[in-house]
């Protein structure tokens, strides 16, 4: 009896798993074997592996993902374990995640008028007498405007990683004799690295595909994946090469997942 | 000393707060700027929002933005519900994780690649890019969510129960209808909500398949901020921001809504461990 209700209502739901997430991820694979004129071809990878430009493209957009994660991280983890310190943390916790909710593209609109030619950041510099600087369409200015929007999206696994803690690992550490250091270093960091493994995960990948930061922040001075992506479905209309670099973006997101997985914890979760 | 320490770490936390907020801030002060741009703050004025309210265009884009919003996340949460409940009726354990796995895909792929694997579909199929191609991705990309809403609520809720209705004659509706429903209902309400902002923030998906009739407000504050600073953006920015705190308040409302449920249940069973005893 549930048996047959159950295939009812299940219906549209695998229609769209069938329809929204394994079609298109094999239309992209498919699609990645076509040239511009519409012929199957192996060309497109045979570029894209033959050509320096790509592989510096990749290798760039790869290191800069690096450096956004890292420098979100120095910010976060301090932020993330101070926050779980606090009275009413969930209110501050709150508070953090509000700004995700204002449009990327708003926050990013507001960095243009911070870093421009005449902008605050360079009144202020010249007030203190360094001078006006080119801030915007810089490749500093991609980094602290794509780390500034990715800040909430790592505090906040750490920040639960750090609520599921057991406190009396912490005072049983310290009764042992260990300085606050040794306790953070040996005890509170290894049993947090859990957050800060989904928090990596939460950043990096994104930071790969940022476009439109590129577009207006880092003044197509920075090409990631994601940027070459958009340019070649929606500018050069060459979808074969766009799909290439997309096979190689999910390629890579796998091995990220595989890096930064946790399986034991998820097969405890879900008996 | 032990004080002191703990100014410092105030002293960190309100720097984060203020870098986080200061963009927004930014906007919203510039926003009744009358100078036209966003570097000198050349007189208090309300012609921007006045401008907001007079772009027909403008607030049709709104309109449409929110019109997305509220159906694709409606249908979202009708076809995650029944997803979900069917995910955990599924008995083999093994395909129960591929489900999940497959579920997971479009949470953890880069926006980019969504929207360009759409596109190529909505091609592939022949169907035109507009509104209906908008609906469909925003509805597509918010499925998973809402199951991963569900999901925990549904393994919170006691199988004894359904056992129990079965035993004393329910059929399968209403079985459905008068216990799994109730019990998954703030997971359903979340799962709601959060499809609803997803929709309203996305951008690249959305970039990718509107096609040239339509657009929504991402598309629109990305096509206008890169032709330059203008301070209607501005406006409705702000605007935009106290609908945030609106939606904000409400779904901390919702969360502490579940807490409460939750806590008290544990309470419950706390209490009738220790009458037992």
């Amino acid at each position: 009896m549930t048996k047959k209700a159950n295939v009812f209502y299940f219906i549209p739901y695998t229609f769209w798993l069938l329809l929204f997430v394994a079609a298109p991820l094999i239309l992209i694979v498919y699609q990645s074997f076509f040239n511009v004129d519409g012929q199957f071809t192996l060309g497109n990878y045979q570029t894209y592996f033959q050509s320096g430009t790509y592989l510096r493209m990749t290798l760039n957009s790869f290191w800069y993902a690096f450096l956004i994660t890292i420098f979100t991280l120095f910010i976060s983890y301090p932020t993330a374990y101070l926050l779980s310190k606090t009275k009413h943390k969930q209110l501050w916790l709150l508070l953090i995640i509000l700004p995700t909710w204002i449009n990327l593209l708003l926050k990013a609109y507001a960095f243009i008028g911070i870093f421009s030619a005449n902008g605050t950041v360079n009144d202020f510099l010249s007030f203190v007498g360094i001078g006006r600087q080119q801030i915007l369409f810089t490749d500093l200015s991609f980094l602290v405007v794509a780390t500034y929007i990715q800040i909430p999206f790592m505090i906040l696994p750490i920040f639960n990683a750090l609520e599921e803690m057991n406190p009396s690992f912490i005072r049983a550490s310290r009764d042992l004799g260990a300085n606050s250091f040794e306790t953070f270093k040996r005890v509170v960091f290894p049993l947090t690295l859990n957050g800060v493994k989904s928090g990596v995960q939460a950043v990096f990948i994104p930071s790969l595909s940022l476009f439109m930061l590129t577009r207006l922040i880092g003044g197509n001075r920075v090409i990631t994946l994601g940027t070459a992506i958009e340019q070649h479905f929606l500018v050069t209309q060459n979808w074969g090469m766009g799909s290439t670099i997309g096979v190689v973006l999910i390629i890579a997101m796998i091995l990220i997942m595989l890096f930064t997985g946790e399986k034991k914890k998820k097969g405890a979760v879900r008996k | 000393m032990k004080n002191k320490r703990f100014k410092w770490s105030n002293l960190y936390l309100i720097a984060v707060f203020v870098v986080l907020y200061s963009p927004i801030a930014f906007l919203i002060f510039y926003s009744f700027n009358d100078g036209g741009t966003m570097n000198s703050f050349t007189g208090f004025t309300l012609d921007n929002y006045i401008a907001v309210f007079e772009d027909t265009r403008l607030i049709g884009i709104v309109l449409d933005t929110l019109l997305i919003a509220l159906l694709s996340s409606l249908l979202a949460t009708i076809i995650g519900t029944f997803g979900a409940i069917g995910i955990y009726f599924l008995k083999k354990r093994k395909t129960r994780n591929a489900v999940l796995s497959f579920n997971n895909i479009l949470l953890v792929s880069p926006d980019v690649i969504i929207g360009a694997s759409f596109l190529i579909l909505f091609t592939f199929i022949g169907f035109r890019l507009g509104f209906i191609s908008v609906l469909l991705s925003h509805v597509a990309f918010s499925i998973p969510i809402v199951v991963l809403m569900i999901l925990p609520k549904l393994q919170e809720m006691n199988d004894t129960m359904l056992k129990a209705a079965r035993d004393l004659g329910a059929n399968t509706w209403q079985v459905m209808g008068k216990i799994v429903l109730p019990s998954i209902a703030p997971g359903i309400l979340a799962g709601y909500f959060m499809a609803f902002t997803y929709s309203l923030d996305d951008f690249a998906v959305t970039f990718f398949v509107t096609g040239n009739g339509f657009t929504t407000l991402a598309v629109e504050i990305y096509s206008r901020a890169r032709q330059g600073v203008s301070l209607e953006i501005n406006a409705l920015s702000a605007l935009l921001f106290i609908f945030a705190l609106i939606l904000v308040i409400g779904y901390y409302f919702i969360q502490q809504h579940n807490m409460t449920k939750k806590q008290k249940n544990k309470k419950q069973q706390h209490a009738e461990a220790v009458g037992m005893r």
